[in-house]
């Protein structure tokens, strides 16, 4: 059996809590950052030029395409090539935003498509701008039966976020890492890692299934 | 005087269907038209163009003297923009078979809210405007239900009421009781008798009712394939019409 110390596992679990904000932090601004990217790409791919649909789903395509790793790699060691260096926070979320934005784009079109067309004709018959249709009629009705999906998607970009990590973001998994190559005592600092994720998960799905059972009302 | 509504040879075609074939057609100001025929021939897709719903092919459409999908710059005849289609579509309203009622508002904002948006009225303004028309398609105490718990009939005089209160010169009424229960028809038709008084009105009204086309309508339209095969006086077309394959049409839909 593994040995394992409980009171040196309480003498870190401070530290890892602290951390663990900094995960919280990226996981709700990278959110953020992927329901605003993926509207304006949704928006992209169905406007009426064919001069903006094809590069915005080329772009999509390209992104979806390649790892999550790669695209922070290149926002982080190349882009300062270019003048831009940002830092490895902003870069992480920037990267990981901008990566499930396409993701996103693909759940809010499946929401759009879902509201009959019947509607978009009966603002175009009360001569509604389709800008205000959208707003006021589409969207209102496109969005709440995918609130489940996006959230889900917050789960899944949350537990994605150790990969900051190989951008040097200190959260929660740098700061196991680093704490355990100083005495190079793993087990504790990992299982305390995978012990807050799991909780962290747990009360988030539950989160997933309360509203789930609001919105079905 | 000039017709209010004036289609020029107009075609549509979806793919190699070809829908609209070539259709002239004339509606004067406050006339109130039923069109009639079989599945198929194309009578909504004449609304759905006047509505701007659907592009055509082909041909011409005026309304109220000014052209629909074309507009002059410059002398020169152009497409129409989108600012000329939102001012040519000031003009007209429709209501539909499915009703199309906003399911996330209620039945008073389904009626306030393009008042308010596209006609920039005042919150006072709008719902004063808003709860006439729903007293007047007799759902004053429905001002605060949702579409979703509403039966058919009562929707589809929601539908009426906000197409109506943006006060559009042309109203279209494509198939507004096809959808409903039986017993729900005759309310909606009530409102339509209504409004077949208002004399200023210009009705076109795509229908299977054909006591009520005859009760109501001043011209009757027979549709087929994309044209019009017979025109005139409900009394005429419907007892005594001019082409065979009317009369079988009327035979099939009186039978059956
Ligand atoms: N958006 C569309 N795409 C392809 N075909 C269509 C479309 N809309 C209508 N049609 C076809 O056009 C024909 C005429 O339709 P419609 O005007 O709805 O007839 P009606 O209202 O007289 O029953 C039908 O054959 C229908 O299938
Ligand atoms: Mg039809």
């Amino acid at each position: 059996m593994i040995p394992f110390d409980f009171d040196y596992a309480r003498s870190i679990l401070p530290l890892l809590l602290e951390a663990s904000l900094v995960t919280i932090a990226a996981t709700v601004v990278s959110f953020a950052a992927a329901l605003a990217g993926g509207l304006v790409l949704v928006l992209g791919m169905r406007a009426p030029f064919a001069a903006v649909r094809w590069p915005v789903w080329a772009v999509v395509q390209f992104i979806r395409s390649t790892p999550l790793l790669v695209q922070l790699y290149f926002l982080f060691f190349v882009l300062p090539g270019f003048g831009i260096s940002l830092s490895p926070f902003v870069t992480g979320v920037a990267g990981m935003g901008i990566h499930y934005s396409c993701y996103i784009a693909e759940v809010y079109r499946a929401g759009l498509e879902s509201v009959h067309k019947g509607q978009w004709e009966a603002a175009t018959a009360l001569n509604y701008r389709k800008s205000a249709a959208m707003v006021q009629i589409i969207l209102p009705q496109a969005i709440p039966p995918i609130i489940p999906v996006l959230a889900n998607y917050m789960i899944a970009m949350f537990k994605d976020t150790p990969i900051l990590a190989s951008i040097t973001v200190i959260e929660l998994m740098q700061t196991a890492n680093i704490i355990a190559s100083e005495k190079f005592l793993y087990v504790e600092p990992m299982t305390l890692v995978g012990l807050i994720f799991l909780a962290m998960s747990l009360v988030a799905s539950a989160c997933v299934r309360l509203l789930q059972g609001r919105l079905a009302r | 005087m000039s017709p209010i509504i004036k289609l020029t040879n107009v075609c549509k075609s979806f793919g190699s269907l070809v829908v609209l074939d070539g259709l002239d057609m004339e509606v004067a100001q406050g006339e109130k038209v039923a069109l009639i025929g079989p599945s198929g021939s194309g009578k909504s897709t004449v609304l759905r163009t006047i509505m701007t719903l659907e592009t055509i092919s082909g041909g011409e459409i005026e309304i109220d003297g000014e052209a629909l999908w074309h507009m002059r710059r410059n002398g020169k005849l152009v497409a129409a923009d989108e600012a000329h289609l939102r001012k040519m579509r000031s003009k007209v309203g429709m209501v539909f078979q499915q009703f199309n009622l906003f399911p996330h508002w209620s039945v008073l904002k389904n009626v306030v809210n393009p008042l308010r948006t596209v006609l920039g009225l005042s919150a006072q303004d709008a719902r004063a405007r808003a709860e006439e028309l729903l007293a007047l398609v007799g759902l004053k105490d429905k001002l605060n239900a949702y579409p979703g718990n509403l039966s058919g009939g009562q929707q589809q005089r929601v539908a009426i009421a906000r197409a109506l209160a943006m006060r559009p010169r042309i109203m279209l009424f494509d198939e507004v009781t096809s959808a409903l229960d039986p017993e729900l028809v005759g309310e909606v038709l009530n409102v339509l008798r209504l409004l077949a008084h208002e004399h200023d009105l210009t009705m076109i009204m795509v229908t299977h009712q054909m006591g009520f086309a005859r009760e109501i309508a001043d011209r009757v339209l027979f549709f087929e394939k994309g044209r019009i095969v017979e025109a005139g006086k409900p009394d005429k077309v419907f007892t005594n019409p001019d082409s065979d394959r009317t009369r079988a049409f009327l035979n099939a839909v009186l039978q059956g």
